[in-house]
């Protein structure tokens, strides 16, 4: 398994925590699920007063790492400035970069994201970066001094799934040695099982838990389904092909009707 | 007769103090502020007793002990609407309405003409809804005056202090019902930012509260009379700070305007924001050491859920009841 920054990861799930219907059933997800990751969105001026830290020590009582993100925000200094302060509430250099550029599909604003990451890496920090499945846009942010890309698998909150499976096999053989991580759009375990099955290292999600009926089993369904994923791919499947194969040979075999 | 010390005089003080003079108590109320007022959580409330609609995110026992609040209050302090509550989407975030009637009970779909009958200035916005015809909503602010009125011409005495609970306890039976102020003796109380505002649109008239469904933007909306709403209400987590954030007024009017166009045209009256109490599971608790008891944690449901706390309580001091929200864990 590929590593995070020089981390290893327990499995590859990571999740995010907003919109559980409380703290309590947030805290009983990551504990049925084991996810060994927990995004935390942190918006300017929080976290600053009582009333703020007491969700912080929510979330770092979790006994998870912590990559904070940069969820909402709009511009590349909006971003770096959210990320200097996680830096300082979470004391990690994990950042996951959003930079939206896009209000309706939430679209990453690739420009303003590899700006971003340049100024991040170069401030010492190891940028998660939430992007599309563009190759070129990987490698800059590759360039750009990342070391993990997150594309999405559809629209952050929508559900999909991995909507482009084409683009999404091409990153990861195009970039064998790179972390890759499918962050958004997932909203069935199914769909993270397919996401493992193309080789990627995790998968992120929040929605699909956090708006489940029950979310700490939806959470529990994902880890089950990532380390199904994980293991299909370990396991090196067979190649599809166009004709039935029989498994039993037919020839010579004894004709009985 | 028994006498009980209640510290803090807002939608929790309240209730408590009025359970325990029903029970016979002789009460003395404490608060740091001489009146009600926007110094209080429960100022700022929307004051819709809608246990059905809140079960969507919230756990069962907000239902069931919910669903007694609008008769409590219509016999302690009358003024409750009993018009139902009606849930809508826009067309493109139907998916959220779908989700929502599986979550929830005591409802029935109701289809766009129906929604234009009962709600006639939502006009034909609406192409689907969902209408919880039993919940009602009262005016929070006038519900807590008429409830402290009567909670002291019935008797209770009212001192205007900093109340230190611990020493209110050492001096007889006391029930700390500060809300957020608690937080010292509370560890695991968090405080949940809420921003809402107030706006006057006399060119609208609704009947009842308005849920509108949104992914990232819910918003509910709450007919005061002559033409005022209550808009509302964000939920914060780990968000400091005392002032209301541009991006939460930007999101509740557009919202609001997502309604009804109107409402653009309306004067905002007031802007709020406070902090409710809330433990992990969102749920009330009531904690007892000795002779302090803590209730505490109401969240969002302080007017749903306030009556039967004080019920709790009063049962406990009066007939030893164990409340089913009572937690070993004194603090």
């Amino acid at each position: 398994m590929r590593d995070f920054y020089g981390t290893r990861l327990a499995n590859g799930l990571m999740l995010g925590t907003a919109q559980y219907p409380s703290p309590a059933i947030l805290a009983e997800a990551f504990r049925r699920s084991g996810a060994s990751v927990a995004t935390v969105s942190l918006r300017r001026e929080s976290g600053q007063d009582r009333a703020g830290q007491d969700f912080w020590q929510l979330i770092r009582d979790l006994g998870v790492h912590v990559l904070p993100n940069t969820a909402g925000c709009h511009s590349v200094k909006e971003a770096v400035t959210t990320a200097h302060m996680a830096r300082e509430i979470f004391d990690t250099k994990w950042i996951k970069l959003e930079v939206i550029g896009e209000e309706d599909t939430l679209q990453p604003d690739v420009f303003g994201l590899v700006e971003a990451a340049r100024i991040l890496s170069e401030d010492g920090f190891q940028v998660f970066p939430y992007t599309t499945e563009d190759l070129v846009v990987a490698d800059k942010l590759l360039h750009a001094g990342c070391e993990v890309l997150m594309p999405w698998g559809a629209p952050i909150g929508s559900g999909l799934g991995l909507n482009n499976l084409f683009g999404l096999r091409a990153m990861r053989s195009h970039f064998p040695d790179v972390s890759l991580v499918i962050d958004a759009g997932l909203g069935l375990p199914s769909q993270a099982a397919a996401a493992m099955e193309l080789g990627y290292d995790a998968v992120l999600l929040n929605t699909a838990v956090a708006k489940a009926g029950d979310p700490a089993a939806m959470a529990e369904a994902f880890a089950t389904a990532v380390r199904a994923g994980q293991l299909g791919c370990i396991a090196d499947p067979m190649e599809p092909r166009d004709m039935a194969a029989p498994s039993t040979p037919v020839i010579g075999k004894a004709f009985l009707e | 007769m028994t006498a009980v010390t209640v510290i803090g005089a807002g939608v929790a003080g309240l209730c408590v103090a009025r359970a325990l003079l029903d029970h016979g108590a002789d009460v003395l109320l404490v608060d740091r502020h001489a009146d009600t007022g926007p110094h209080g959580c429960s100022w700022w409330a929307g004051g819709m007793l809608a246990p059905f609609c809140e079960g969507e995110s919230a756990e069962e026992p907000v239902v069931r002990l919910g669903a007694q609040a609008a008769d409590w209050w219509a016999a302690k302090t009358g003024g409750v609407h009993r018009c139902g509550s009606l849930v809508v989407s826009p067309a493109r975030d139907k998916s959220d309405l779908a989700r929502f009637a599986r979550r929830t009970t005591g409802y029935r779909k109701v289809a766009g003409p129906e929604i234009s009958q009962l709600e006639p200035d939502l006009g034909d916005r609406f192409a689907s809804g969902l209408f919880f015809e039993t919940e009602a909503h009262l005016a929070p602010r006038r519900a807590l005056d008429q409830l402290r009125a009567g909670v002291l011409a019935d008797g209770a005495q009212f001192m205007q202090e900093e109340a230190d609970p611990e020493d209110h306890a050492r001096r007889g039976l006391t029930v700390d019902c500060r809300g957020f102020q608690a937080r010292d003796q509370l560890p695991d109380l968090r405080g949940v930012k809420g921003e809402m505002l107030v706006l006057s649109c006399p060119d609208i008239t609704l009947n009842r509260p308005i849920r509108m469904l949104h992914p990232r933007v819910p918003l509910y909306i709450v007919p005061r009379g002559d033409g005022v709403f209550m808009l509302g209400a964000t939920m914060v987590e780990g968000k400091a700070g005392q002032h209301v954030r541009a991006r939460a007024l930007l999101e509740l009017l557009s919202a609001a305007y997502a309604l009804n166009p109107a409402f653009g045209e309306a004067e905002v009256l007031e802007i709020g924001v406070d902090s409710r109490p809330a433990f992990p599971d969102n749920l009330p608790r009531i904690r007892r050491d000795g002779n302090l008891i803590m209730a505490n944690g109401l969240f969002r449901h302080g007017f749903l859920l306030a009556p039967a706390l004080a019920q709790m309580v009063a049962e406990h001091i009066f007939h030893n009841k164990t409340p089913e929200v009572m937690d070993e864990t004194a603090a």
